[in-house]
């Protein structure tokens, strides 16, 4: 294969695979803003809580790779309700800034508790042997470990549609999004839908979480480094928004890979001036309401 | 005219009770003198300790710079960090690559850079509210410290730039090594700036300011020039910035890349919410709880400080919304209460 093909296609299939993280991590980030406008800058804390919990359960207890993420996804996922029920439940109608300083602060206790109990050093977690080494695909081999996550995400993607564009409960959601008070006052209870689109999107965090180990290693500054990521994912998407999300994580993921591949100097400056561009353009973000 | 002269006295008596208070609000109060005398006394106290203190000086004026745009005109930012930056390298870089050591001139240069930064971003980003202008506040800072990373063969990277030199201050004082100098230095820059925010913060410009905060709508529907106020604060919090920024690049004597991060952006805003928001003393006392506390703490262990900020902050959101300012208000309040009632 020529060169530049080569380096190509290195480009979209690492991007796509870093899109897939970016997407998972992010979508309930956005459906929960979308609903209550909460700025939850704790997300990524969630994400890291999955990472640690993946990574005591093979560790420790020698549960598999996969079920280690199931069970992490879960667990972290009902903690989240305790969160959502026992704070976040009293800034719902607070300013942006009440909203920001009450996630920081979480934010900061959920790293100092990793650093307590884990340490500062990254942590590694073992994987099965049919993720290890590359698989051929007939033209070229591609790492094993990306080509599973590529294809978690499209399954993901693919349940998430059908929930969210047709089941009830996604239609009451999507309701709830346009028009809070209108899907109130039809007897949605938006309270009940928000809990459980919160407990779900850190569900996702946290699997999110457990998936990046591989990728980038886990450290406690994890839960801060890659916030500010899931937040430009969100807000170049538009709030609330399921296209949105996959369309700013896809461009975004492959974006960031390209400028890492091709201009390895400029580190992240291509995401953020993207960002800004979009934003400058379109304030609401991809599909965002106005 | 002559409605006015029909009205009833009660009214009338309450009419110049409010404008002699609108009046006089700008006087000054004999308890503002105390962090003054408290800052001047330190420098008697703990001669030893003003590397430190020093350091303190340098984030309360970040911190008072950030209050004028947060606490009095009600913008959000996760980005702050940027002006501050700007500052530190235009005397970092005027030192390290041009020679250019004089360091008042070296402020003023700072100051203007970073004003004209906060003009341009301020003019495009300032029409954007909530989650967007957050994120776009907080790329702007990251661009910044990208952009200087990519040309670390100027910038020094994250390695710095270490071992700067500035001439004496008039060509007179030196710089001692327990940094007394830099002490009274960043100390009288402070009380110069103070007084000129303390002026902005009561002029006609400072209460257009609140009203944008308090209710944007209504100050657009009186016909107040409300994106053309936000864009002069926002300028003049910037250039502020950068002056605490030169600050610390002169008094520190090297700079890295790190003055751009966002824990730089997160950590003033923390100091102000602390001290309380809207209320110039805010700064003062947020800063110096911050950094005593960080200074004695963190030498225990990080850890413990890490997780103990954060669970003040929760606590503050929570249960003292106005900042430390505020709850010795509230205890002020119910003295006195308690006072009239026995």
């Amino acid at each position: 294969m020529p060169y530049y093909a080569n380096i190509a296609v290195s480009i979209l299939f690492d991007g796509l695979a870093y899109a897939m993280f970016l997407f998972i991590v992010s979508v309930g980030l956005s459906v929960t803003m979308g609903l209550m406008g909460f700025v939850n800058l704790a997300h990524g804390a969630f994400a890291m809580a999955g990472g640690y919990v993946v990574v005591s359960l093979t560790r420790s207890l020698g549960i598999g790779f996969v079920p280690a993420l199931v069970i992490a996804a879960f667990a972290v996922g009902a903690v989240s309700v305790v969160f959502e029920r026992g704070l976040y439940r009293r800034l719902y109608k607070a300013t942006d800034l009440e909203q920001v300083l009450l996630t920081i602060g979480l934010a900061f206790m959920a790293i100092a508790t990793a650093t307590y109990f884990y340490g500062p050093i990254p942590k590694s977690v073992p994987l099965p042997e049919w993720l290890q080494g590359d698989i051929n695909l007939g033209f070229r081999s591609f790492p094993s470990y990306r080509a599973f996550l590529i294809v978690l995400g499209a399954v993901l993607i693919a349940v998430l549609w059908y929930a969210f564009e047709r089941t009830n409960i996604g239609a009451k959601i999507r309701a709830a999004v346009d028009n809070r008070r209108m899907a109130e006052s039809v007897g949605i209870n938006v309270d009940l839908l928000f809990t459980l689109t919160f407990a779900v999107g850190s569900g996702l965090a946290a699997l999110g979480g457990g998936l990046a180990i591989q990728l980038f290693g886990l450290s406690p500054s994890f839960a801060v480094l890659y916030l500010v990521l899931f937040l430009i994912v969100v807000a170049v998407g538009g709030l609330g928004s399921f296209k949105g999300t996959l369309l700013a994580a896809l461009v975004l993921g492959i974006i960031d890979t390209a400028g890492k591949y091709l201009y390895a100097d400029a580190g992240g400056f291509f995401v953020y001036a993207i960002t800004v561009a979009v934003l400058l353009v379109k304030p609401a973000g991809f599909y965002g309401r106005e | 005219m002559a409605a006015s002269e029909t009205i009833n006295p009660q009214r009338k008596q309450a009419r110049e009770r409010a404008a002699a208070h609108l009046l006089s609000r700008h006087h000054f109060h004999w308890a503002e003198a105390l962090p003054w005398v408290i800052a001047i006394a330190a420098f008697y106290v703990f001669p030893d300790r003003m590397t430190f203190g020093n350091q303190v000086l340098v984030m309360v004026l970040f911190a008072l710079s950030l209050d004028l745009i947060l606490g009095y005109a009600g913008i959000v930012t996760l980005g702050h960090a940027a002006f501050f930056g700007l500052g530190a390298y235009t005397v970092g870089l005027g030192a390290a690559r041009l020679g250019w050591t004089e360091p008042i001139s070296g402020l003023f240069a700072a100051a203007l850079i970073s004003a004209f930064a906060g003009l341009i971003t301020g003019w495009f980003l300032l029409r954007y509210r909530g989650l967007t202008l957050l994120m776009l506040t907080l790329a702007t800072a990251i661009m910044l410290q990208e952009a200087g990373n990519l040309r670390s063969d100027f910038s020094g990277g994250y390695d710095g730039l270490p071992g700067l030199e500035f001439k004496p201050l008039f060509g007179v004082f030196g710089y001692d090594l327990y940094g007394r100098t830099n002490y009274v230095y960043a100390l009288v820059v402070l009380a110069v700036v103070f007084y000129f925010v303390r002026r902005i913060v009561y002029s006609p410009f400072g209460q257009a300011l609140t009203g944008i905060r308090e209710n944007v709508r209504r100050m657009h529907a009186i016909g107040s020039p409300v994106h053309r106020r936000l864009v002069t604060v926002y300028t003049i919090a910037a250039g502020i910035a950068g002056i605490a920024g030169a600050l610390f690049t002169q008094t520190n004597a090297y700079v890295t890349l790190t003055v751009f991060d966002f824990e730089n952006s997160a950590k003033v805003m923390v100091m102000l919410i602390l001290g309380g928001t809207g209320r110039l003393y805010g700064a003062f006392i947020g800063a110096v709880v911050y950094m005593v506390l960080e200074d004695h703490l963190s030498k225990l262990s990080p850890t413990f400080w890490q997780f103990g900020i954060g669970l003040l902050l929760v606590l503050a959101v929570l249960f003292a919304r106005r900042g430390l300012l505020g709850l010795l208000e509230d205890a002020g309040k119910y003295l006195k209460k308690k006072k009239v009632q026995s």
